[in-house]
């Protein structure tokens, strides 16, 4: 593999029945990028997913991976977090890594070492955060058995954060160290290609920042990585972001791209509950934002009017992520009542 | 009052003007485990109060001690009488057999509403929440974010003067978050206090005031601008991760790294710098950041 995308769909569409669940997607994830996918639920995020593991064929288009259809092999180089996280609950974080790089341990080798595959210039850099010890961990899988003597690069590839659970039950541990389990199982093998299904769901805010690291790292270190969210908090870590909806990319581009010149209003009124009944009288989309409105997608003198005499500070600003996307997203809706 | 660690639950009416529920001091222990370790939150009515957190930080305990079906091991709750409140618990507490219309029509009689005022309010709410053709449909059958909008619909049908909703977003696509958002701030715009557990801090922004809980201990709390506003040091964005001690200080943000100069001492350390970092001006996730590293590094150090 030289130089292409690691992920590619090519007018991917793909039908269940009479029902079209993504409708001429293109798509592609470069290695070293960090690609964000937002949209609602149906909108045909999970079955863009499953198309690019391989678990569903195209009805139409083509879907490559590495430049290959999806098979086993391009799967072995994926590293793949889902919402569900896709841990046994009943073995230990070891055991987890332990089963992990026994699958993926024997398919790599057949493919060509890991360090071969266009990562080899990162593989310093992803050898540190995240993917600590990954080296280890399939080193380790002779040698099982041993963990516990064998001292520090002998923890299947955990990160040395989550080596005092390491032989207790995932279970029993607490969703965010799961989570963290989790992330270590998919980088285990050092993949090429990581897809993460709403990532850092339940998470505190510092935890979550070092979730993004370990992503980030995993990036840095030549990766590519696909995420889906729900939350715009999480898509400013992105370094490009794919909207869809109703099984369409609606629009693509940088954050600041997606926004463009899109504006909001927003309302300082004394009787912030005076001016929400009053606009939402008017008919017209208000939000909840601090001590004050928002009213996306709207004239200021149209809000003015709409405030009648309640005394209140009007003004212009930049909209949001959040705000921009549904402008699109409601507009691709509204799009194909009309068809 | 709670001089012998016995808990004491107000109850009566809000007045008019800026009356307040809330709790005081709470301690709540599971076991050995510290699950509220003096935790105090004011909820005014008309308005939206957030509690920020991961998982295990002590949301849900606070939810349930200020609905009143847990009892604190010490501290005072402020709420009003029991049918006066509204609680959405971390499991949507529907009825996955009965259809959207029937789980209202029970939640209703539960509450003592009037048949027709009941059924007016949630057609009106069940309309701007998007869930109308749904009426006739199982509960059970219901998507994550049509169920929610439905649980927080049957939480507010009565008109509580409190609202206690326990993650009512978490998992819910931005189209059905909205509608969520929506129902929120209506009831609050209707004069209700409404407390809101979440995780994510671009919620919590829309809130009028926050509370952050890291294991069980107030880790933030005030207004978005004052916990901005209360952070202490300054804070940089550079274009690579810092070496050394400051690699502690220093997350990942939007691509580049933030690092957080703790303060006076800390001063010298970041001056002339020639790393090309520049003063920014913090964020709510980065004031929260900062205080969980600062609670981490005091952890750490002890």
């Amino acid at each position: 593999m030289s130089g292409g995308p690691l992920a590619e769909c090519v007018g991917v569409t793909r039908r269940f029945g009479h029902f079209t669940a993504v409708s001429n997607v293109s798509l592609q994830v470069w290695p070293g990028e960090i690609v964000g996918l937002l949209g609602a639920n149906g909108a045909g995020k999970t079955t863009l997913i499953r198309l690019l593991l391989g678990l569903l064929g195209t009805s139409e288009g083509e879907v490559a991976l590495f430049g290959q259809p999806p098979s086993r092999l391009t799967r072995s180089r994926i590293g793949y977090v889902p919402q569900s996280l896709g841990l046994y609950d009943d073995l230990s974080p070891a055991e987890n890594m332990q089963f992990t790089a026994a699958v993926f341990g024997a398919a790599p080798g057949q493919a060509g070492p890991i360090g071969e595959s266009g990562r080899s210039g990162g593989s310093g850099s992803g050898g540190s955060g995240g993917a600590t010890g990954s080296g280890g961990a399939r080193g380790s899988d002779g040698s099982r058995g041993s963990g516990g003597e064998s001292g520090k690069r002998d923890r299947h590839g955990l990160p040395e954060s989550l080596w005092p659970y390491a032989r207790e039950l995932v279970g029993s541990l607490p969703l965010g160290v799961q989570r963290r389990v989790a992330f270590a199982q998919a980088l285990s093998h050092r993949p090429d290609l990581l897809i993460l299904d709403e990532p850092t769901s339940g998470v505190d805010p510092l935890g979550r920042a070092r979730l993004w690291e370990t992503i980030g790292e995993a990036a840095d270190g030549g990766a590519g990585v696909l995420v889906t969210t729900h939350y715009m908090e999480e898509a400013g870590e992105c370094g490009r972001l794919v909207i869809m909806a109703d099984g369409v990319v609606v629009t693509e581009g940088t954050a600041a791209q997606i926004v463009g010149s899109a504006r909001c209003v927003v309302v300082e009124a004394e009787s912030w509950s005076a001016a929400f009944s009053a606009l939402e009288a008017a008919g017209l989309q208000v939000a909840l934002a601090g001590r004050g409105l928002r009213v996306p997608d709207a004239e200021p003198a149209v809000v003015r009017r709409a405030l009648g005499d309640i005394p209140a500070v009007v003004r212009q600003v930049p909209a949001t992520l959040e705000e921009r996307f549904f402008q699109l997203t409601a507009q691709g809706a509204a799009t194909k009542a009309l068809a | 009052m709670t001089g012998h660690g016995r808990p004491a639950a107000t109850e009566g009416r809000a007045g008019t003007g800026h009356a307040s529920y809330g709790a005081s001091d709470l301690f709540v222990l599971y076991g050995k485990t510290v699950a509220l370790g003096g935790v105090s939150l004011s909820a005014p009515t008309g308005q939206v109060t957030a509690v920020v957190g991961g998982d295990g930080s002590g949301k849900t305990t606070l939810m349930r001690c200020l609905a009143g079906s847990l009892a604190p091991d010490s501290g005072t709750i402020r709420r009003p009488a029991k049918e006066r409140v509204g609680y959405l618990p971390a499991s949507s507490g529907l009825y996955p057999d009965l259809t959207v219309a029937e789980n209202l029509d029970f939640r209703a009689t539960g509450y003592g509403m009037s048949r027709q005022v009941a059924r007016d309010r949630a057609a009106e709410y069940l309309d701007r929440a998007g869930l109308r053709s749904a009426s006739d449909r199982l509960a059970g059958q219901l998507s994550g974010g049509m169920r929610q909008k439905l649980a927080v619909i049957a939480a507010m049908l009565h008109q509580p003067e409190l609202l206690i909703l326990d993650e009512p977003t978490t998992g819910v696509d931005p189209v059905s978050r909205s509608g969520l958002w929506w129902l929120i701030a209506r009831a609050a715009a209707d004069g209700c206090a409404v407390v809101l557990a979440t995780s994510y801090l671009d919620e919590a922004e829309r809130c009028t005031s926050v509370l952050v809980l890291d294991a069980g201990m107030p880790l933030a709390s005030g207004t978005p601008d004052e916990i901005v506003a209360a952070m202490p040091g300054t804070l940089r964005e550079a274009p690579a991760r810092p070496d050394g001690q400051l690699a502690a200080l220093a997350w990942r943000s939007g691509g580049h790294w933030r690092v957080w100069d703790p303060g006076p001492e800390g001063g010298s350390r970041l001056a002339g710098t020639e790393d090309g970092s520049v003063l920014i001006e913090p964020d709510l996730q980065d004031a929260v950041t900062v205080a969980a590293l600062g609670m981490a590094i005091a952890g750490g150090a002890s």
